[in-house]
């Protein structure tokens, strides 16, 4: 069995005049959790439905599980699983009878009381799936991802619209289900999402990669300059360093006990981000509303 | 959130059979449709209401030469049939596509015929409820007479299975017309209510004006309806049709050249995804 879940060279995708994808290539190996991030625009979207087999590419070469995603058939796609972005219609039968019906799709799936538990759903069993309450909604929507027991899960915008208690319980379930194996790919706004788990990150803007690594250092955060920052009779004194140690100790030095208001400051990801993402032009309100809506017929 | 998953499972398994999935796939689509009480009155059970109305309130107000029941009862059966099949199937395939369903289901490994084969098995349902409700109301509530032969009955199932198929394929193709779950009710509304008017399910065809008899002639409900009366109304009334004699050959050859053409428009036109879905 391979350890290269998935493999993209080159990839491209053109609307018309507009590249929307503009020679991307990625690697992920078997049970990773890999995270796409980027502005509106950026070809986040376009990349994943590639990769989903939901889209045809214009260029390059790309293999998911080991098949071309244009044209795999049936099997290959009982080997992934898809949370979609947006909520999406479910029949009007209780929430078990969804799952039960989703599970007959596949060759292996999961029991049904299995998944229910493990998205916390249990107690839900018996309501209809348009009276759950958002959260409660989008853990379906997981569970059903999940059911026919994917060797790759595809999650975009997973946690929008999530209160910070129901994102972190969330943020649980993924981390179980990258323990158990599943190699996940996580598309998301929120930087501290990605932050929290992904082993690895990748920002696209404008159609190209333009970092990739773990969150922790990615765009050279780790050895990026820190600020070290306090107060001194009453005005506030800080200083950019590469070596925010030694600046701490010469200042402890020349103080009696307590540096008032002491901080070492390193850049957040979401500075990294904004910064990685600026250097290309590119801001959250680029690209006219999204990929998706430049999508012609 | 707790509890963990089992093994993986083992890797060379078989996948669901199209029959097994498309099974599953029907019943999911008669319960969900049940839970729907705006479809179930005004999709199904709209005709034996207007049947209901026609029959206690019109009987003896025109001289049609029959009870109201009996006249408006053919007619009315070929409305219905077209009802649970174009409309049912127009509107509703057009809300899963706005809505992503179609997208998900085509996420997942689910053989696209098993999806035809529910909505098939959905329709058929339907198509037979109706004609249980319609008949049993005109026969027990009214004392409408039903066919009494083989002969016809025959005609009845055989309009019934070509029309709800001809319907069916027509309505599949129409929602991927409509750009969204909205427009989608318009697109199908519309263009039934008006066939209703010059099909001869409200005004008799011996009313209609040519021109309105030959456009309607060109799509499937006028020819269900004329199967039905053939099967129907007593033998004497075929001098009422517009040539003078029921046509059966000519039934049977519109329904089926509308069951090829809904065909051939079904796979040139359907998808899983919306426009803006790429």
């Amino acid at each position: 069995m391979s350890t290269t879940v998935i493999e993209a060279a080159g990839l491209l995708k053109k609307y018309g005049d507009h590249t929307a994808v503009a020679g991307v290539d990625l690697s992920v190996p078997r049970g990773e959790v890999f995270s796409v991030l980027g502005p509106n625009g950026a070809g986040k979207s376009t990349t994943v439905e590639i990769l989903e087999g939901f889209r045809r590419r214009d260029g390059g070469t790309v293999r998911v599980l080991g098949a071309d995603p244009q044209g795999a058939g049936r099997a290959w796609r009982a080997r992934i699983g898809i949370v979609w972005q947006q909520e999406t219609l479910l029949p009007k039968v209780p929430v078990r009878e969804v799952l039960r019906h989703f599970a007959g799709h596949y060759p292996a799936p999961h029991g049904v009381d299995t998944i229910l538990e493990l998205v916390g759903l249990t107690e839900q069993a018996r309501a209809l799936p348009e009276s759950l309450s958002g959260g409660r909604r989008r853990r379906l929507d997981v569970a059903l991802g999940i059911i026919g027991g994917p060797e790759l899960l595809f999650l975009d915008e997973p946690t929008t619209g999530f209160d910070p208690k129901a994102r972190r319980d969330f943020w649980g379930l993924i981390r179980n289900l990258a323990e158990q194996g599943t190699t996940i790919l996580l598309t998301t706004h929120y930087l501290e999402e990605a932050e929290a788990l992904a082993d690895r990150v990748c920002v696209l803007a404008r159609g190209r990669v333009r970092a990739l690594g773990a969150p922790d250092t990615l765009g050279g955060r780790a050895t990026a300059q820190a600020t070290v920052s306090w107060s001194q009779d009453g005005v506030r004194r800080e200083v950019r360093t590469g070596e925010p140690t030694r600046v701490v100790a010469d200042l402890a030095a020349g103080f009696t006990g307590e540096i008032p208001e002491l901080r070492v400051h390193r850049p957040t990801l979401e500075e990294v981000y904004l910064g990685l993402i600026e250097d290309t032009g590119g801001t959250e309100d680029a690209g006219s509303g999204g990929e998706r809506a430049e999508a012609p017929a | 959130m707790s509890g963990t998953l089992g093994g993986a499972p083992a890797g060379d398994v078989r996948l669901p059979g199209t029959l097994r999935v498309g099974l599953s796939r029907g019943w999911l689509e008669i319960r969900s449709f049940t839970r729907e009480w705006e479809s179930v009155i005004f999709t199904f059970a709209l005709p034996a209401l207007i049947l209901m109305m026609f029959a206690s309130v019109l009987d003896g107000l025109f001289d049609v030469g029959m009870p109201a029941v009996d006249h408006y009862l053919p007619g009315l059966f070929a409305m219905g049939l077209m009802s649970v099949s174009f409309q049912t199937l127009g509107a509703g395939i057009a809300t899963e596509r706005d809505q992503g369903g179609l997208r998900r289901l085509r996420g997942t490994p689910m053989p696209p015929a098993a999806y035809f084969l529910g909505k098939t098995l959905l329709v058929f349902f339907l198509a037979l409820g109706q004609a249980v409700l319609l008949l049993g109301v005109s026969a027990v509530v009214f004392g409408a007479s039903l066919p009494d032969n083989a002969a016809d009955w025959s005609t009845v199932a055989w309009v019934l299975v070509l029309g709800t198929v001809a319907c069916s394929l027509l309505g599949i193709a129409v929602s991927s017309l409509a750009r969204t779950a909205q427009a989608a009710s318009t697109i199908v509304v519309v263009p039934f209510l008006a066939l209703q008017f010059t099909s001869g399910v409200f005004v008799p065809v011996a009313v209609l004006p040519d021109g309105v008899l030959a456009v309607a002639s060109l799509f499937p409900l006028l020819w269900m309806a004329q199967g039905m009366r053939a099967a129907f109304y007593p033998d004497a009334m075929a001098a009422f049709e517009p040539s003078g004699a029921w046509d059966l050959h000519l039934v049977a050859l519109a329904l089926g050249a509308w069951c090829a053409v809904g065909s051939a428009l079904v796979l040139l036109t359907f998808r899983w995804k919306t426009r803006k879905d790429g």
